[in-house]
């Protein structure tokens, strides 16, 4: 058959802690479209950010052969001169430019710095044709949908003269019909002789236009199938085929009473007033349990939890809340806070901490009256309840006078913890809690957790590690696409279980 | 279970053992740059006391020097917060100028009978400066329009409405003595003046300068208690926190920075006795300065005011109402400008159309050289305060010396300049 037109050999790449990719090959012919799956943090968009550049020769292990040559990438500019091109999950364009001025946006027709915008009109209307966009090449990027500006961004593409190209999660905020349009322009570009690779959770796109899957998992390359060798069942057991060892503490639950119930929860996105994000949504946690939020990333937890933690996040949002069988107020944040109910977030440094203080001050923020009388903050009791909690989340740090950003990953998310639990709440939302920290800090973590659901508090862990929510949950709820597409009991649930619910429920959206 | 993750708890022995130095030395470190701060302006100073020869430091130019910046210095109070929460109000000279025009308005021109009483104006223009605030704010709170454009607009509208109520270029006075006290006026003392040397009469029958020396006693009085408990309270701060365990700064350095500043304070204190006594602007400065150092320290509502500049989302999340307290920030810094503009007419004895026109950069740059981060999240009361000092110094300072107004502005800006990257360079460092 076809030539290779590239081959990765041994790439190995480690950041400081961590190794994201060891040893990983992949090898594509062209002409072709090759899928590269696996779960999140599985490395996939590590390889890529290796393959354009982004992550510069020598900072990796490891050749790159393309089109019979080693290349040396120091940045994008190289591997795009070269053909290949990546358009990756948030999109780069400028939204209060054109659709002309995105597409040329740093490569106009221009002589002596004066663009010709007659010619780079007429190529961006021929580029837009042979994705099959019909806008004109002056609309502004803000007022066209998310999924024509992922159709600029190929044509963009194009007009670089790619050869290949790279599309990481491309239909991920598609709606069903824009996904397969999208998904039909790949298989003509692949007549047109471009070679494609596509990153995606997807298993249903992958099987209708892959030529080729490449499984990776935890930073190695599991399988390569071929065509004929495809199958969902096939691929949901490499991407997550991994035995749990004890990296989880033991536990033994005692679980009582409901403590947190939530009806017909619906929200909508905040901008794009039409679309809904979370479409009726049921779900309870019981004094004393751990409960889990399965999903793949863009499901619509985060939105859940923080629309649920004082209307943090969407508009038009509907539902019942009941707090041991009443209805409550979680309008606000402080309301919610009011109401024993916490959020931990999944991005503790825009939304958990404040950077530029230190320890003791962002762990007493959220319940400031407990340490003081008369709106006068007692100092030495702040102390004290920061030493505490310093002690009791083990946060490593020379003193509570340390800047927070200033501390590791891992003990930034016991700052955060530290502060919610001072807040004592009844009900404890965690959102990726131990996302971006490395194993032992991970461990310590879901200590603490094991311990608070054993003083009695109600525990939702959301998470995209599955190991991570079979290994500490008791019950775990699957959800897709805004919807809730699985409830099991972590007893017995498997990865392959909550693999299915989601596939499943992606057939179901549709 | 593996091993890495077990935390080993006898480290914490020697982390504790080590954390006594490395405190202190992190809370010099930090205080580091207020204590600069202060001494720059004592340098400053003596440096100014040179080059006027002597002038500088005579009670009469200490009590001009105060009554010249208190505006500025009151003012800072308020955008130190404004700044601090991550916003900017380039209004308050504008403000100043239109509550000046229309305190004289209603104490001169209009005929409002009791109303007209200098009490009763102050406290209504001081409500209406809160209401400018409030009006302002609200559009940066609740509309999210940044405060830079609000507060420009604001500039121009009430710079408009100044010399409108002023009718065109005239200035309205002069103002009730009642009022002027405000800014011109010295504490009365209550206990009676002390005479060291009586004052000798030539045969003109003119007092012979420099020999009578009468102390002002309640001015004494209040700077000796003033500084007994500072130095009270200093210490009783220290032994709380050592009888609970915790360590304090080094006692060698608290004695020394109580001793420099107490010896400082009755310097100036005995200079002021031995002209007429404190200003009462300097009392009010006093006041405010001393409430807002309690507010931004002990206060709750301070530390949020703190948090909500340092990360405005992550304090929204831990249950801080930020648009209710970027509100209350505005209104805040509404009286304060209010209270500016008051000073500056009672300073001038009149209003006049320009009155306080382009104070607002002075007070946002004493607020940058005192080390505030236009970021937000970062700043000082007592940083903005000799920042509005070594401003005053210099200007009065220049004046003295016969430098040209044109030159003080280049100087000013290199000071304000270099301050900020002098920071910059710091924390990078850091």
């Amino acid at each position: 058959m076809a030539s290779t037109i590239l081959e990765m050999r041994d790439i190995t790449k480690t950041f400081p802690g961590v190794k994201a990719l060891s040893n990983v090959n992949l090898s594509v012919e062209e002409g072709e479209i090759h899928a590269v799956v696996g779960e999140n943090g599985a490395g996939k968009s590590t390889l890529m950010k290796v393959l354009s550049g982004v992550y510069a020769s020598g900072t990796y292990d490891g050749a790159i052969v393309y089109r019979g040559e080693e290349c040396h990438f120091k940045g994008i500019h190289d591997s795009e001169h070269k053909g290949i091109v990546i358009i990756h999950q948030e999109l780069a364009l400028v939204p209060m430019l054109s659709i002309a001025e995105n597409i040329f946006l740093g490569n106009e027709h221009a002589r002596f710095g004066i663009i010709d915008w007659n010619a780079n009109e007429t190529r961006t209307s021929a580029l837009l044709k042979k994705v099959g966009l019909k806008e004109d090449p002056k609309t502004l990027i803000t007022n066209i949908g998310v999924g024509k500006q992922q159709l600029v961004e190929i044509a963009k593409a194009l007009s670089k003269e790619v050869k290949l190209l790279i599309l990481d999660e491309p239909t991920a905020s598609l709606s069903e019909k824009d996904s397969q349009a999208l998904l039909d322009l790949l298989l003509e570009f692949k007549r047109q002789g471009i070679t494609s690779i596509l990153i995606s959770h997807k298993l249903n796109e992958v099987n209708r236009v892959a030529d080729k899957v490449t499984i990776i998992r935890d930073g190695r390359t599991i399988e390569t199938l071929a065509k004929k060798d495809i199958s969902e069942d096939r691929i949901i057991t490499s991407m997550v085929g991994r035995s749990l060892d004890d990296r989880y503490p033991p536990r033994e639950p005692k679980i009582g009473d409901v403590v947190l119930q939530v009806k017909n929860w619906s929200v909508y996105h905040p901008i794009h007033a039409e679309r809904q994000v979370i479409k009726g949504i049921d779900i309870n946690v019981r004094k004393g349990e751990v409960v889990g939020i399965a999903g793949l990333m863009g499901a619509g937890r985060t939105e859940f939890a923080m629309s649920l933690f004082g209307r943090s996040y969407g508009r038009r949002i509907t539902g019942e809340v009941l707090l041991k069988g009443k209805p409550i107020d979680v309008s606000s944040v402080s309301k919610a806070v009011e109401h024993g109910i916490a959020y931990v977030t999944e991005d503790r440094k825009t939304y958990g901490l404040n950077l530029i203080d230190h320890i003791k001050h962002n762990i007493t923020l959220a319940n400031l009256p407990g340490v003081s009388r008369h709106a006068v903050i007692d100092d030495l009791r702040e102390l004290a309840v920061a030493n505490d909690y310093k002690a009791k989340t083990n946060i490593r740090s020379s003193s509570v006078y340390q800047m927070t950003g200033n501390l590791s990953g891992g003990n930034q998310q016991k700052v955060v913890l530290s502060k919610w639990l001072f807040a004592n709440p009844e009900v404890l939302i965690l959102d990726e809690p131990t996302r971006g920290i490395d194993v032992g800090a991970k461990y310590e973590i879901y200590t603490i957790i094991a311990r608070l659901a054993s003083e009695g508090k109600a525990i939702i862990v959301i998470s995209s590690e599955m190991p991570e929510l079979l290994g500490i949950t008791d019950r775990i709820y699957v959800m897709n696409e805004g919807r809730m597409v699985g409830e099991m009991a972590a007893s017995d649930a498997s990865q392959e279980k909550i693999m299915r619910a989601i596939v499943r429920g992606e057939g179901k959206a549709s | 279970m593996s091993t890495e993750s077990a935390p080993a708890p006898k480290s914490g022995v020697a982390e504790d053992v080590q954390q006594g130095p490395r405190v202190a030395v992190s809370a010099l470190i930090t205080n580091l740059r207020e204590y600069g701060l202060i001494l720059a302006l004592i340098a400053i100073m003596v440096f100014f006391q040179f080059t006027t020869s002597g002038t500088l430091f005579k009670p009469v130019n200490l009590s001009n020097l105060v009554q010249q910046n208190s505006f500025i210095i009151v003012m800072a109070l308020g955008m130190l917060l404004v700044i601090v929460s991550g916003h900017i109000d380039l209004s308050v000279g504008s403000v100043a100028g239109f509550i000046g025009a229309l305190a004289a308005m209603m104490m001169v021109i209009w005929p409002l009978g009791p109303f007209s009483n200098p009490l009763v104006v102050s406290i209504i223009c001081l409500i209406i400066g809160g209401g400018i605030g409030a009006a302002q704010g609200y559009w940066i709170a609740y509309h999210r329009i940044p405060s830079f454009i609000v507060t420009l607009a604001g500039m121009l509208i009430f710079r408009g409405i100044c010399q409108a109520l002023l009718g065109g270029g005239s200035s309205v006075g002069p103002l009730p003595d009642g009022f002027k006290a405000l800014s011109s006026g010295f504490i009365p003392d209550v206990i009676g003046p002390l005479t060291l040397i009586p004052p000798t009469v030539n045969a003109a029958g003119k007092t012979i300068i420099g020999s009578g020396l009468t102390l002002h006693m309640t001015t004494i009085l209040i700077g000796v208690v003033a500084v007994l408990a500072y130095a009270y309270f200093g210490l009783r701060a220290r032994r709380t926190r050592e009888q609970h365990g915790y360590e304090a700064e080094p006692f060698a350095l608290f004695v020394v920075k109580t001793l420099v500043t107490s010896a400082l304070a009755l310097f100036l204190v005995y200079q002021f006795a031995t002209y007429k006594g404190l200003p009462i602007v300097l009392m009010v400065m006093g006041v405010l300065i001393a409430l807002f150092v309690f507010v931004t320290k002990r206060m709750t509502i301070g530390r949020r005011i703190y948090a909500m500049g340092g990360n405005a989302k992550a304090a929204q999340l831990s249950g801080i109402k930020t648009e209710r307290l970027t509100l209350m920030v505005f209104v805040n810094m509404g009286v304060l400008s209010a209270l500016g503009g008051l000073i500056i007419a009672a300073r001038l004895g009149q209003a006049v159309p320009a009155a306080g026109l382009g104070s607002e950069l002075d007070v946002i740059a004493a607020v940058f050289i005192g080390g505030a981060s236009a970021m937000g999240g970062v700043g000082q009361v007592i940083g903005a305060v000799v920042g509005g000092f070594i401003m005053g110094v210099m200007n009065n300072g220049m004046s003295i010396m016969g430098v040209n107004v044109d030159w003080q502005q280049v100087v000013k800006g290199l000071v304000l300049l270099g301050a900020v990257v002098f920071d910059v360079y710091n924390k990078n460092k850091g």
